[in-house]
């Protein structure tokens, strides 16, 4: 029904300039003066993919009836790159560069899915400690993007205050990142084997004096926004998504589990080290913006609380496995995904038994959560659309790849 | 002099005063928001910035004055002169002392919030000039948001008035004289303080300020009516915008904040003094709207408008019945 109206609009743009045919209520056909005197007409605008608050260059199309969406479409491809076909030429030891570009946000995320992928299909035994380093800047990694939605989020809501407060916070982790890894956003740390050098020394006080001020920063965050009577109204109760509807569209991560739903990778398939691990999973009830929102706020306290008992707990050894410079391996099939900050964030590799992949797909959580937005949208103001797509937390290279 | 010479020099004076706080807000507002966003604002043109603003009016200036193709021409070109002519004109009762304001006028009050009533035509015409959509839906926001917001401003001054028994800003001003109990000054925001927050909440909607920011909410319309507007043309617009800050904080300084006066000292102060006290005060009120500026999120167009319909007008009807009651009874 929506895709109906919107390709109804699509083609009234195309057929006659800028606006749908009016709808005229047959109640009015009596009125003097005409029909044409009180007739509206909807009104189709597009939403990005130059505005403020669509995270890039997200394009929606909404039609309008006044400020109410009638319908609504994401358009997607704007930073389409090519990063899957381009992996089809290059070594298994090149792609992680790529890969990196496409969740920009979170790197280790993307890079440990993909050297998950390989490893299996390699069959190389990772060391434990490169899988505790890799979990714990993970974790980190997980708080770094959270802050980045949260800001963006508060910026959504019309606050400019938190997303300059949390550039604080994800400095400190960016120092982080820099130290252990040498980047501060394409990292290329995580790679087939284990990660590429050992966890340094001199982070260890550096994330220390990160955890130690983390919670108190938390408290400042839900000071800012989860208490102002401003910010509420404007979040609970608005984009509700029910469980069936979350299943249905594919979502994973934050979406998924503030419409109720435990789901989360690293309990219900555990990898890494998240088997000897205590932690949680916060849960939404009803799957609106609200409760996409405490889930978040809430995993980064238990992100943070992760990373402490990884680094607590990071055990010795090698950093990384024996892997041959040129890694060929066997023909055959896999699939392995992590737990990103957005999603399930899979990577599927077909390989045909030569140095390159004959086929790498990323499977992007945020694409399937905001394939949601034409069945959330129709109905809610403007307003309301950009928090909701706010509350979904894209990020558009991962989409368009 | 004789009147017409008088005139035009309190004219001149007025459009001076104007300019200069535009260039001083804009400033101010970087600053200050800045500060309250944990960063610096500028520093680079100048000495922490000092000159950046003018630099940037520079810059408006010599910006190519450019009409996009699809718009109403003359409309498009009128509208910001229509923003800022009534902000202008707005000026013209605010008392800066006992003797200097630019003309007395016994109902100033009412002249005042008159002219700011007139400032969102001038955002509808700009918006349905445009001819863009993001434009339109920013200027009837902006129109429906004052057809709901003056009234509670016009009745959160009525308590005001009502004691002072004048729509003098001058005499309103001089009801103010004195102390209570020796030490607490008789500013209106004491024993008017419900009208106070009234005015608060309905000034800020009426500068389109965060939270009320409807008309330009950037995460959503982008720039609102402005959209479409480039170079010396906006500036007109940014420049009534920073004026009407200016304006009603002023009305904010002689309605509750006893204008010119400083209790606890004698009242035969030379002008330069009431002058530099009522500034003061007015610049203190315009750093609190930064405050908000920078702390709070927006609010939804239908919350902005039925806050405004079911909560603030009958607040405010009640509130001028409960003034008058004790009035009557308390002579």
């Amino acid at each position: 029904m929506t895709a109906d109206q919107v390709k109804r609009a699509a083609d009234a743009i195309a057929a006659e300039g800028t606006l749908v045919a009016p709808k005229v209520p047959t109640g009015l056909r009596r009125v003097p003066g005409g029909v044409d005197a009180l007739a509206t007409e909807h009104l189709v605008v597009n939403m990005g993919p130059q505005h403020p608050s669509t995270h890039g260059v997200l394009h929606i199309l909404l039609e309008l009836d006044g400020e109410e969406i009638i319908a609504a479409e994401a358009s997607l491809g704007y930073l389409h790159r090519g990063i899957e076909k381009l992996a089809e030429h290059r070594r298994y030891h090149q792609i992680g560069t790529l890969l990196d570009r496409a969740d920009y946000v979170s790197g280790f995320h993307t890079e440990w899915a993909y050297s998950m992928a390989v490893e299996r299909l390699a069959e190389i035994e990772v060391p434990a400690r490169a899988e505790w380093i890799r979990a714990l800047m993970s974790e980190l990694n997980r708080i770094a993007s959270h802050l980045l939605w949260l800001g963006t989020f508060g910026m959504d809501t019309g606050a400019m205050g938190p997303f300059l407060y949390i550039m604080r916070d994800r400095e400190a982790l960016l120092d982080i990142f820099e130290t252990v890894s040498g980047a501060r956003m394409m990292f290329n740390y995580v790679r087939p084997g284990g990660v590429v050098m050992d966890f340094p020394l001199q982070a260890e006080p550096l994330i220390r004096a990160f955890l130690d001020t983390w919670d108190g920063y938390l408290d400042e965050y839900h000071d800012l926004l989860t208490g102002n009577e401003i910010f509420r109204p404007r979040v609970k109760g608005i984009g509700v998504i029910p469980r069936s509807t979350a299943v249905a569209f594919g979502m994973t991560g934050a979406c998924l589990r503030g419409s109720g739903l435990p789901w989360d990778l690293r309990k219900t398939r555990p990898y890494g080290p998240y088997a000897e691990l205590d932690f949680e999973v916060p849960l939404g009830t009803t799957g609106d913006n609200w409760d996409r929102y405490m889930v978040r706020m809430e995993e980064m306290r238990w992100a943070a609380r992760l990373a402490r008992q990884l680094l607590d707990g990071l055990p010795e050894g090698d950093f990384t496995a024996k892997v041959p410079k040129v890694l060929r391996p066997p023909a055959g099939e896999v699939y392995a995904a992590v737990e990103s900050p957005r999603g399930e964030l899979g990577v599927h590799i077909l390989s045909d038994g030569s140095d390159v992949p004959y086929r790498l797909r990323l499977r992007s959580p945020a694409l399937f959560n905001l394939s949601v937005v034409d069945e959330v949208l129709p109905g809610s103001l403007i307003a309301d659309a950009v928090v909701t797509v706010g509350s979904l937390d894209i990020v558009l290279g991962e989409i368009d790849r | 002099m004789s009147p017409g010479v008088l005139a035009l020099v309190s004219a001149l004076a007025a459009l001076g005063l104007m300019l200069a706080n535009g260039v001083v807000l804009i400033y101010m507002l970087r600053k200050v928001l800045a500060h309250f966003h944990l960063r610096l604002g500028p520093m680079r043109v100048g000495w922490h910035g000092l000159l950046q603003t003018p630099a940037d009016v520079l810059k408006l200036l010599t910006k190519e004055d450019f009409d996009p193709s699809a718009t109403d021409l003359w409309l498009f070109r009128l509208a910001p002169f229509m923003v800022f002519v009534p902000s202008f004109m707005a000026y013209l009762a605010i008392p800066f002392s006992d003797s200097l304001s630019f003309t007395p006028l016994d109902t100033g009050v009412l002249y005042t919030l008159a002219a700011l009533a007139l400032v969102p035509v001038g955002i509808l015409a700009a918006g349905w000039a445009s001819n863009s959509k993001w434009s339109l839906i920013g200027g009837m926001r902006a129109a429906a948001q004052q057809i709901a917001y003056e009234v509670p401003l016009l009745l959160s001054v009525i308590g005001v008035v009502m004691i002072a028994g004048s729509l003098d800003m001058s005499e309103i001003v001089k009801a103010q004289q004195g102390t209570w109990l020796g030490f607490i000054p008789r500013w209106f925001v004491i024993p008017q303080f419900g009208g106070f927050l009234l005015f608060l909440i309905a000034a800020l909607a009426e500068l389109n300020q965060t939270p009320f920011d409807m008309s330009v909410a950037e995460s959503e319309l982008v720039e609102g009516f402005a959209n479409e507007y480039s170079g010396m043309k906006f500036a007109f617009f940014f420049l009534a915008e920073f004026s009407n800050s200016f304006v009603v904080s002023a009305l904010a300084v002689t309605c509750f904040f006893g204008g010119w006066l400083l209790p606890w000292v004698p009242i035969d102060l030379p002008v330069w003094v009431d002058v530099a006290v009522f500034l003061t005060k007015t610049y203190l009120c315009i750093f609190v709207l930064m405050w908000i500026r920078g702390t709070l999120p927006r609010i939804r167009i239908d919350q902005l408008l039925s806050l405004g319909w079911k909560g603030l007008i009958p607040a405010g009807l009640a509130w001028v019945l409960l003034t008058g009651v004790v009035v009557k009874l308390v002579p």
